[in-house]
């Protein structure tokens, strides 16, 4: 846990918080594994019960990751508490709201519905890997900040990956990059906005499709 | 979550020999299992991921001339195959009314098929009665909200409604289940596989212990040229049906365009996917016409048993089948799929 407030950052403050008011019961979180950035020792009191833990590797954004898991980890707390990337979202983690969804072997998924475990050796794609290597954004990226495709922005991780595949998909089938407002709206319907932004999220990924 | 283990055999037979452990139950594509398992309506104890066994997830040619479905094919790659699009439109639109792209791309049809009841008293284990999550324990919908619950073929122990789509398109095309155990294989049609409450509505279908299902056939037949999927819901898209209507027909286009043979079914209104068997005897011979059909949709609603909230559905499921039926009838054989 991160006792440095000078240097605390707003997701260590929110961890530690967690913690000190006994919350930071994470499900398949295991102590021996949890990376330095996991919320403080998992504290369960299914302990005595829990699986043996998994060793699996996990291919994101096309690093390896060595990770010991416990059967019941989902993708998404894998991503999240184990690797440290945060991007990926957790909404309703009942599949309802798509605010988790990445790529998987280039399909878009709900990673709150899958288990990490079946997923070794799969190539994952998150938020933080759509932009170029040099930082330069993916084009869904850059039309989402120009079309002003979001408010409050937690859904937009989700909202990402879910246009970056849907433009794949559409690519790959016969019917090209034409797509009308309510055929997009239908294909982005996995992913719920609760702030309502959908016009213009509409709008960055017709000209993100456009330009594919 | 609670705790299980997990192993991932490389076939079939061997994940048929891991099945036979108690509490153990398959995974494939989880969007249904994990959700029950987070609530707590789920709680097995070993988990057998099948999501690997690639023969399972073909779609190809059967020996019969139709089309088989492996268990593992997603709802997506079913939904998008050119064989499916071309030959059963109908089950294209089915699966593409259903759910969303990332939960499609994760489905698999013979998940699909075992989907449970989306009854939220079934869903949320704070509510103690529920007959399918506990039997004997009672059935809080029935004095409950039941805005969306059966108004067909329900009974005293449980009025859920099966919420699948792709298993309605599947019982109007004749589907057949493929099913394999450590005993051998039978084939079970999509239209018996489902089962009514009755007394026991904690088996959603005639699947035993230890059984998988390995595919679905789609027979060849003439009902697949006109055909049409039609979905009512309280959103245009990404919601469970509060009506569904599968509605194929063959047409003598010689004859004035009289019926042949028709397959109706509907969804969201019973335990299985509803058969309106009565509309062979009311439609072959006739023409599609309003009061042909006005008959059929007499006839589908004349057992209706609404509940407190639900009642609309019964005159929402009479025009539903109005609609869906003339469609079919004015359906090209090789209509787009979305």
């Amino acid at each position: 846990m991160n006792t440095d407030t000078d240097k605390l950052s707003r997701r260590g403050f929110l961890q530690s918080a967690a913690s000190a008011a006994g919350a930071a019961t994470l499900p398949g979180a295991i102590a021996a594994a949890a990376s330095p950035a996991a919320p403080g020792p998992a504290v369960r009191s299914a302990d005595a019960e829990a699986a043996p833990a998994v060793s699996i590797t996990l291919r994101v954004n096309h690093q390896p990751h060595e990770l010991l898991v416990e059967p019941r980890l989902t993708l998404l707390d894998a991503l999240r508490e184990h690797l440290s990337l945060t991007g990926t979202k957790k909404g309703c983690d009942r599949g309802q709201c798509g605010a988790c969804t990445v790529m998987v072997n280039g399909r878009r998924v709900n990673s709150c519905l899958t288990l990490a475990i079946m997923h070794s050796e799969d190539e994952i794609l998150t938020v933080e890997g759509l932009a170029a290597a040099d930082g330069s954004l993916h084009p869904v990226q850059a039309a989402f900040l120009k079309h002003d495709a979001f408010q409050c922005g937690y859904c937009t991780p989700g909202q990402l990956c879910s246009a970056v595949a849907l433009i794949e998909e559409q690519r790959q089938s016969a019917a090209g990059s034409q797509l009308s407002d309510d055929e997009i709206r239908e294909r982005m319907s996995g992913n719920i906005c609760r702030c309502g932004a959908y016009p213009n999220i509409v709008t960055a990924v017709r000209e993100a499709l456009q330009g594919a | 979550m609670h705790s299980f283990s997990y192993a991932r055999p490389r076939g079939v037979e061997a994940a048929l020999q891991l099945a036979q452990q108690p509490g153990a139950r398959f995974i494939a594509g989880g969007t249904n299992l994990l959700d029950l398992m987070k609530g707590g309506v789920e709680e097995p104890s070993r988990l057998i991921d099948i999501s690997r066994i690639g023969d399972l997830a073909h779609i190809g040619e059967s020996a019969s001339g139709g089309l088989r479905i492996g268990a593992l094919a997603t709802n997506a790659d079913t939904a998008a195959h050119p064989a499916v699009r071309e030959r059963y439109p109908l089950l294209a639109q089915a699966i593409l009314a259903g759910a969303s792209p990332q939960l499609r791309n994760m489905a698999s049809a013979g998940g699909n098929l075992l989907q449970r009841t989306r009854c939220p008293f079934f869903y949320d284990t704070g509510f103690p009665e529920c007959n399918k999550r506990d039997p004997g324990s009672g059935c809080a919908a029935r004095g409950g909200f039941n805005r969306n619950h059966a108004i067909l073929g329900a009974s005293e122990a449980c009025i859920a409604v099966n919420p699948s789509d792709m298993s309605v398109a599947l019982a109007a095309l004749d589907a057949i289940v493929q099913i394999r155990s450590l005993r051998g294989s039978r084939a079970v049609p999509v239209s018996e596989f489902h089962r009514l409450p009755g007394q026991t509505p904690q088996h959603d279908t005639v699947l035993a212990a230890g059984e998988m299902i390995v595919a679905v056939d789609l027979p060849p037949n003439a009902l697949a040229r006109h055909s049409h999927y039609l979905k009512i819901r309280d959103r245009a898209s990404y919601a469970f049906a509060l009506v569904s209507v599968a509605a194929a027909l063959d047409l003598d286009d010689a004859e004035g365009r009289a019926v042949k043979d028709v397959r109706l079914v509907i969804g969201s209104v019973a335990h299985k996917p509803w058969r309106v068997a009565e509309a062979r005897a009311l439609l072959v011979g006739k023409r599609v016409d309003a009061q042909s059909l006005a008959a059929v949709a007499d006839a589908a609603a004349s057992g209706a048993k609404p509940y407190k909230d639900n009642a609309f559905k019964v005159r929402l499921m009479k025009r539903a089948i109005v609609r869906a039926l003339t469609e079919a009838a004015a359906e090209p054989a090789d209509r787009r799929v979305a």
